[in-house]
């Protein structure tokens, strides 16, 4: 009762107060998209100034039909859902192990959060020389100490590399929201269930599982906002390659606009990319509704 | 000084009217509680005082000013919170100091006047402790320290006992009643508990569904109920209404007998009945009774009746006693 | 009901949680050790753990051959300045949605952070444009404004779930006691708010620290923080593993300690507030 403070005043100035951060974020959102949309039916070309001219939706029948584009769109997703997958097993998993009693708890958590804090640029290139390196990297020398041949990595599974590199990141994140939901369970719940007989496995199902749902839905939200936009990781990595077998939709539109500088292809991409994020955040948000509502 | 008056004011929240009109006069230096089950509009009436919500029609007069467009800050009134409401990060002193400072006055004169507020409440050796450090009625000490230092046209308190356990709660009912001689400002009470009211008012506001039933000091409501409402909700254990057939031989369509009313006796009587549950407290032993043809009634006697469960007794009310209601629910009288 | 945990157990949990931290750590912690070694130890096989000859000669170097502390530099000033401008943006904000909510208030919220559901480079190419056309191409207040505008949303959700927490009786005590709307907020929600606040503050600080897309496509030599100066080292440099590794413990350390030393807020930042 009487959270909402409501007299006239305090209603004004909180629309008041509300009114920069909306309308940056609406400038924001519409001032850009609107230029892209505006570029993309364009023939636009950095290297050829002043020779732009209308091109109706030449530029998205040609971004559309490229091969490339659903090799990019495949690779998005297999990303995205890769990681999730890795990190959301592997989190509970890790969040149930640290929710037990051990000694130096703390310092375990400590090494666990720190892939969180370095830079994808790093971690990235940390993983590329030393250790997917098939000459240098630790795991070549590993592969040849039980008497196996280097694998190279990045030429042979760059998605797949990738993935790996980018899990390893985002893992901590989802490790420490699903700890933190975990030590809210109510103990109490936890004895009420072991004295009714349940097995540690029907625990987990009946009563752990359900309560991390919401923890769950955070990590997939959070984590989907970040992973679709991943880029730095492939850069300097296999920079798309090879071929195309890593490049995603993020990075094919910047190869289009800052290596090709097809202003209006890569316009008509950014586009495309757009709707695409719209109909995962469509069913995402649909999701995260329903589950933050409760 | 600090008179209320509420004119014609309503509240509606979207479609829903949680007050639909109140008139009301408060008078300077007058002890009135609210009083009503929870979600009678108690609350929201005296955050309409406080200007806390903007009032939907209607005008609050202050000290004989318009005070309906003012901002809280403006109207001189002070509140005391149910959750006490004390900032968590600030000192005992800096928490009654706060408005003061807001009202900027002068760093010796909100000393002194934090120093005085603190020996009146037994604060002194407090007073440089975080209100989580202290226990709930020193916590409710510090909100009403804070709430007098401004010395204001009137308090408000929402509840505040609400939050302690039963011993407390009576203690500190009793400060407050003390305070108020002291202070003769005017103060405003908030309580869904009757029996907070009865001890402490002056004048009693009996409120339901947003609507004043009735307005009267403690022993007239408890005498002369306006209504079967007011006569069920003032008065513990509650009052027995009896209906059909015994009603209507004293020409009413309800009756009502307060338990303290009815005679007791183990062999003669105008209703009979078994004893069911025997509540004893010593002085006293509720008894609720299945009184044949009429149900259950509960009936306040001696600590020395002997009866236990099964016995049967007989019921006779007090005559003089007897409250009489209309098919409405009225009084007659 | 006591909880017995036998010690054979507690022990067994013990060596398989630290095994798997280490195990997540060890890349961080070779980065480290090679930063020490000769370029030759470095590529050595077997490789040496920890009997090398350790030298410091590689910061040396990294620092003289691309001026690290420029672009550290830049990547305190871009992290600090864009999170401390979102904060000021974001507080009074929150405070309305917090504790003056309407029927829309939810709806403003998830479009709020719908925004950052718009993949980057959807806007890439206008924002390259206008920050050439306007000059603010390869500059710190550039970066600052970018980075600024995609975490205000982020910021904006942490606060208003902490403001949640706090009892709206409280704000309305102050305004009972007083105090402007402006003073309600100076001095006792925001106080009231301070763990919250540092949780946003250290989160953001590091989002925009590791921000990697639009720091990698606004700035060049000038303004680039530490993102991009690392990714120089992609370059056929980075056959330099020691180097590479200096530097790289170079960019990542500065957060890597802030992070450690303010564990408590960065747990509590890292779930966003969405989770308790």
């Amino acid at each position: 009762m009487g959270d909402a403070m409501a007299t006239l005043h305090t209603r004004s100035a909180a629309r008041l107060m509300i009114a920069p951060s909306v309308l940056l974020l609406l400038a924001w959102m519409i001032v850009p998209l609107a230029l892209t949309i505006y570029f993309s039916l364009l023939r636009y070309n950095l290297l050829m100034p002043g020779m732009e001219e209308f091109a109706g939706l030449t530029n998205y029948t040609y971004f559309l039909t490229d091969p490339a584009f659903f090799q990019a769109v495949f690779n998005t997703l297999a990303i995205v859902l890769g990681v999730l997958f890795i990190t959301v097993v592997g989190g509970i998993g890790l969040a149930l192990l640290l929710d037990q009693p051990m000694f130096g708890q703390g310092i375990v958590r400590i090494l666990v959060i720190a892939p969180f804090l370095i830079m994808p640029t790093v971690a990235a290139l940390v993983w590329k020389n030393m250790f997917m390196n098939p000459v240098n990297g630790l795991f070549a020398w590993l592969a040849k100490l039980v008497g196996l041949q280097p694998f190279d990595f990045l030429a042979n599974a760059p998605l797949f590399s990738i993935i790996l590199i980018v899990a390893w990141q985002w893992l901590p994140f989802a490790t420490l929201i699903l700890l933190t939901a975990l030590q809210s369970l109510d103990e109490e719940q936890k004895e009420a269930a072991q004295m009714d007989g349940a097995g540690a496995l029907s625990r987990f199902i009946y009563l752990v599982l359900p309560h991390l749902s919401r923890a769950i839905t955070v990590v997939i939200l959070i984590q989907t906002i970040f992973l679709l936009s991943v880029f730095a990781e492939i850069l300097v990595t296999t920079n798309g390659g090879p071929g195309t077998q890593s490049t995603t939709l993020t990075f094919l539109v910047y190869a289009q606009a800052l290596l090709q500088f097809d202003v209006g292809g890569a316009s008509a991409g950014g586009i495309i990319a757009v709707i695409l994020a719209n109909i995962v955040a469509f069913f995402l948000m649909r999701m995260i509704g329903k589950t933050l509502e409760a | 000084m600090g008179s209320i008056t509420l004119k014609n004011v309503s509240k509606v929240f979207g479609a829903h009217a949680v007050i639909p009109s109140i008139d009301l006069d408060i008078n300077d230096g007058e002890f009135v509680v609210f009083v009503g089950p929870s979600g009678c509009g108690k609350s929201t009436l005296l955050r309409l005082i406080a200007g806390l919500e903007d009032v939907s029609d209607g005008a609050i007069v202050i000290d004989g000013k318009n005070a309906t467009e003012l901002p809280p800050a403006k109207r001189g009134l002070s509140m005391v919170f149910q959750s006490y409401a004390l900032y968590p990060h600030m000192s005992v002193r800096a928490n009654i100091a706060f408005p003061l400072k807001m009202a900027g006055e002068d760093k010796a004169v909100i000393d002194k006047k934090v120093e005085d507020a603190a020996r009146v409440l037994n604060l002194t050796d407090y007073l440089d402790r975080k209100p989580r450090q202290l226990s709930g009625g020193q916590r409710q000490r510090v909100a009403i320290g804070r709430a007098i230092v401004r010395q204001p046209e009137a308090f408000l308190f929402d509840e505040p006992l609400s939050n302690l356990d039963a011993a407390l709660r009576v203690n500190m009912r009793l400060e407050i009643s003390q305070l108020h001689q002291q202070l003769k400002t005017t103060m405003v009470y908030v309580t869904h508990d009757q029996v907070e009211a009865m001890t402490m008012a002056d004048k009693i506001v009996v409120l339901n569904r947003g609507r004043i039933e009735q307005v009267g000091s403690p022993l007239e409501l408890y005498h002369r109920p306006d209504n079967l409402f007011v006569a069920g909700f003032i008065g513990s254990p509650k009052m027995n209404f009896i209906s059909g057939g015994p009603a209507a031989s004293h020409q009413a369509h309800t009756i009502g007998v307060r338990p303290e009313h009815l005679v007791l006796s183990k062999d003669h009587g105008m209703w009979q009945g078994t004893v069911g549950v025997a509540e004893h407290l010593g002085s006293d032993t509720f008894l609720h009774v299945n009184a044949d043809g009429i149900g259950t009634m509960t009936a306040r006697v001696s600590g020395d009746f002997a009866v236990t469960h099964g016995d049967r007794v007989f019921l006779t009310p007090d005559p003089q006693r007897l409250h009489r209601f209309d098919e409405k629910g009225l009084a007659i009288r | 009901m006591a909880r017995n945990v036998s010690t054979q157990r507690k022990l067994v949990t013990t060596v398989l949680a630290w095994t798997i931290g280490i195990l997540i750590f060890f890349p961080i912690l070779w980065t480290f050790l090679t930063s020490f070694k000769t370029e030759a130890q470095a590529i050595a096989s077997p490789p040496a753990f920890l009997f090398f000859d350790w030298t410091t000669e590689n910061y040396f170097e990294v620092q003289s051959r691309s001026d690290y502390f420029k672009h550290f530099m830049n990547s305190v000033v871009v992290s600090f300045g864009s999170t401390l401008l979102g904060l000021l943006i974001a507080i009074p904000s929150a405070w309305a949605m917090a504790f003056s909510p309407t029927k829309r208030t939810k709806d403003v919220l998830m479009w709020m952070l719908s925004t950052k559901m718009m993949p980057p480079v959807g806007v890439l190419v206008p924002m390259y444009l206008i920050f050439r056309n306007t000059g603010l191409l390869d500059t710190r207040s550039g970066l600052v404004m970018v980075l600024t505008l995609i975490n205000l949303p982020i910021i904006i959700w942490m606060l208003y779930t902490y403001f949640k927490e706090i009892p709206g009786e409280i704000l309305e005590a102050a305004r009972m006691d007083g105090a402007s709307l402006a003073k309600e907020i100076i001095y006792v929600l925001t106080p009231m708010a301070i763990p919250g606040i540092a949780s946003t503050l250290l989160l953001n600080i590091i989002l925009a620290w590791n921000e990697a897309f639009w720091t990698l496509n606004l700035s060049a030599a000038k303004a680039a923080p530490l993102t991009a100066f690392i990714a120089s080292y992609s370059s056929p440099e980075g056959l330099f593993y020691a180097k590479l590794s200096a530097a790289s413990t170079m960019a990542i350390a500065p957060i890597l300690i802030l992070g450690w030393f303010s564990q408590k807020q960065l747990v509590r930042g890292l779930t966003f507030g969405a989770v308790k």
